[in-house]
């Protein structure tokens, strides 16, 4: 009687019926289910074209002020005028009116008609009025709402020291709003207390000169045309700077950071950790004695202590040294994370096999380690790049990052923190910039950390 | 339990002083001269200045006298380059109280939030308010301080103007109204963080033997929820207290920026502007300390709490 007869033998039974998946074929599957992440990779994918092809698309220096416009909020491109080259402008005076007062008086009336010569532009409105009899001078003042009453006539411009200078032109920094102009007789030293009021909204004007120079206008632009001013389609910061522009710029830093320092430390940490790790015994707990030393350094502290002992010289942007910095203080998380790894994998049998088969360390490590360590490595990766942005928005946004006028988003955000309430675009866009940077990040991580987690690989 | 409470005080001892030389060695490479400033000094002056910081000396034995000067129990951290006759003892012992009190206030606000939501997540797990506290705990996560602290401030802008006084100040220091905006800012990364921890803590301790026991006993639901679930799920989040709270202390730095607030962190930065090399090194040796202590602490008291953790 025989219970058991072999098998048998033919080349079904040998086949393997499904294709043999590899460990990161396997994973990359898992990852494509997991919508969240293919999301977040997606939107790195676009981060990435946009730092890296942004600049040649959108063509605009990122140091170029633009005057006409700043701290614009995001808007389609505004009109102009071009006018002629500026002239100076001639003071009105009335010869045939006292410049001084004959005598002193309690009151005066308002000045009349008060009036505007020319068309107003910004660049410069010209104003106008009657004289007014016992005045000696006149105080002009401007306000951007109308004014309530005597002590609220606004910014005071200038002023006149003749009763019979009847003209101010004003050309302090006008932007096509609304104004609202005052004029004020005086006695040549103290006001009346009466007022005549103007409102005027100047025209956006700028030369043909100007308009040249900036490309904006053919050769044959001529005064009196309208054209278009450059376009900012996310606005302008408050020295004018197109933001679209700075923002690129500023991902080339804050990404070059992101990308660079993790990928620095993490390799430095595979060779410091996988060193420890495969030799072990005294070296080892030497090597990550010393790694815990410089785990316990104040982080943020020895960022800027490290940073200004680097230097940084004139016209540098302090992005290496901050690279450097970084790269010091955060390798050692990952040699201990990679040591471990290999501590276990060191135990493996089939390292012992290999090692029975007569491979060398080198090969042991190259063959069999270090891929196997690839998977954690990878998840640490995709953690530390968030971080590091994290690091260098936090340095740049307290002024101990990136030095201007190079822009980094941390140092945009602080810009744009101080004109918070007046124009907000300033500060969005750079913090959306990192907070989705950092979002995708996080969640492509996530779905690193499920898809090649090899416990879970059974379940299915 | 006391042999490894020592052993950990021995060796924060060893990181201190670590701390201390690799900030010795940074300043040191710091270039330019912490006595060059615009005013035209003459020679005798200098002398005297360099005599009276200890500068004439050559490094190895100012880096001897930094060691010495430091040792408990009265350790001296010099006098300040540019604040005139001001210990840097005295501006640590004024400024850091402040930034204490944030950290602690943010941390308070940190382990409560985060276990409350982390527990509200485990129990309506995947459904809707478990959805829109994991959403939110992403947004804490991704959102930078700063702009936290940003929206902070215009919210309560607005809520004082619609109020029509200052309810809740917008930046400062000084009352507990003062603090409430600034240390719920710091806190919300940690709290984001420990909501996460909790949620999977509590998912995991749902399945161990001891709940079903319990179950099994028959005990009310919310009396399993409290003493056994709850209890259970909290230990694992407690570990990550020490490195947050250094985490926290550094993270002050911004808000303390942004709200205007006299703490340590920002004469820190304020130390860095203007490179005075003492209230640097001084700043950088405490905080470092304290950081080591925290931890030592956080672990020490982590032994207390849970019993498995004593027999390692």
């Amino acid at each position: 009687m025989i219970d058991f007869s072999p098998a048998e033998k033919s080349v079904a039974i040998e086949q393997i019926t499904r294709p043999s998946l590899s460990y990161w074929q396997d994973a990359w599957q898992r990852l494509k289910k997991n919508t969240r992440a293919i999301i977040s990779l997606y939107i790195i994918v676009f981060i990435a074209f946009f730092t890296l092809f942004g600049p040649f698309l959108w063509q605009v220096d990122p140091a170029l002020q633009d005057l006409n416009q700043v701290s614009q909020a995001p808007a389609l491109p505004k009109q102009a005028l071009l006018s002629a080259a500026y002239i100076q402008w001639q003071r009105i005076v009335i010869q045939d009116f006292p410049a001084e007062p004959d005598s002193y008086r309690d009151q005066v009336y308002a000045p009349k008609s008060l009036r505007l010569i020319n068309m107003a532009t910004t660049q410069g409105v010209r104003l106008s009025w009657n004289p007014v009899v016992g005045a000696g001078g006149y105080n002009i003042y401007r306000n951007e709402r109308y004014p309530e009453g005597f002590n609220d006539l606004g910014l005071p411009l200038g002023s006149t020291y003749a009763g019979n200078e009847i003209g101010y032109e004003d050309r302090l920094g006008l932007e096509p709003l609304t104004y609202y102009y005052s004029v004020v007789p005086t006695d040549g030293f103290d006001e009346y207390e009466v007022y005549s009021v103007l409102t005027v909204t100047p025209q956006l004007t700028i030369t043909v000169d100007e308009a040249k120079a900036r490309n904006l206008v053919s050769d044959t632009a001529r005064p009196g045309d309208v054209i278009s001013l450059e376009f900012h389609p996310l606005g302008t910061d408050y020295l004018g700077r197109d933001m679209l522009a700075r923002l690129m710029e500023g991902a080339r830093v804050s990404l070059f950071i992101g990308i660079f320092a993790p990928l620095f430390f993490v390799l430095f940490g595979i060779a410091y950790g996988g060193f420890a790790g495969y030799f072990g015994g005294r070296l080892d707990a030497v090597l990550m004695r010393f790694a815990d030393f410089v785990v316990a350094l104040p982080f943020l502290l020895f960022m800027i202590l490290f940073k200004i002992a680097f230097g940084v010289g004139p016209g540098e942007s302090g992005i290496i040294p901050m690279l450097i910095a970084l790269v010091l203080l955060s390798w050692p998380a990952t040699a201990r994370l990679v040591r471990g790894q290999v501590l276990q994998i060191r135990e493996q049998g089939y390292i012992e096999a290999a090692r029975l088969l007569g491979g060398r360390d080198h090969y042991l490590i190259f063959r069999h380690i270090i891929p196997n360590t690839m998977g954690v490595i990878l998840v640490t990766l995709t953690f530390a790049v968030p971080a590091a942005i994290f690091t260098e928005a936090f340095l740049s946004f307290i002024g101990m990052g990136v030095v201007p006028p190079t822009p980094s988003w941390g140092s945009m955000c602080n810009e744009g923190v101080k004109t918070m309430l007046s124009h907000p675009h300033e500060l969005i866009f750079p913090a959306l910039l990192i907070s989705i940077t950092v979002l995708a990040f996080n969640l492509l991580g996530d779905g690193f950390t499920e898809a090649l987690d090899s416990r879970l690989r059974s379940r299915e | 339990m006391l042999i490894y409470t020592l052993k950990r005080l021995v060796a924060g001892v060893i990181t201190v002083w670590f701390i201390a030389t690799a900030t010795f060695i940074a300043m040191h490479q710091v270039p330019g001269d912490p006595l060059m400033n615009d005013k035209a000094v003459s020679d005798v002056i200098r002398q005297n200045l360099e005599q009276r910081y200890g500068l004439d000396k050559p490094v190895s034995q100012q880096y001897l006298i930094f060691l010495s000067n430091m040792l408990p129990p009265d350790p001296d951290f010099g006098i300040s380059f540019t604040q005139q006759n001001r210990r840097v003892n005295d501006i640590i012992k004024d400024h850091f109280p402040v930034s204490a009190i944030l950290g602690l206030l943010a941390i308070t606000f940190a382990t409560l939030g985060g276990i409350l939501f982390g527990a509200l997540t485990a129990i309506y797990r995947n459904r809707l308010p478990d959805f829109i506290i994991m959403f939110l705990v992403i947004l804490g996560i991704s959102v930078p301080s700063f702009v936290f602290a940003a929206l902070g401030q215009l919210l309560l802008v607005n809520v004082n103007a619609l109020i029509g006084y200052s309810f809740i100040p917008v930046a400062g220091w000084g009352t507990l109204m003062h603090m409430l905006m600034p240390s719920l800012v710091l806190g919300l990364g940690t709290m984001a963080l420990l909501t996460r921890l909790m949620r999977s803590s509590m998912l995991e301790v749902v399945n161990e033997d001891y709940i079903k026991t319990a179950r099994a006993k028959g005990l009310s639901p919310i009396r399993i929820f409290l003493k056994h679930q709850l209890r259970n799920a909290i230990l694992p989040v407690i570990t990550i207290l020490g490195p947050q709270i250094a985490a926290i202390t550094t993270g002050g730095f911004v808000v303390e920026f942004v709200f205007a607030i006299p703490g340590l962190g920002r004469y820190f930065i304020q130390a860095v502007q203007q490179l005075d090399y003492t209230v640097i090194m001084g700043t950088t040796v405490f905080y470092g300390a304290f950081l080591v202590l925290m931890v030592i602490t956080v672990d020490v008291l982590y032994g207390f709490i849970d019993p498995r953790v004593r027999l390692k």
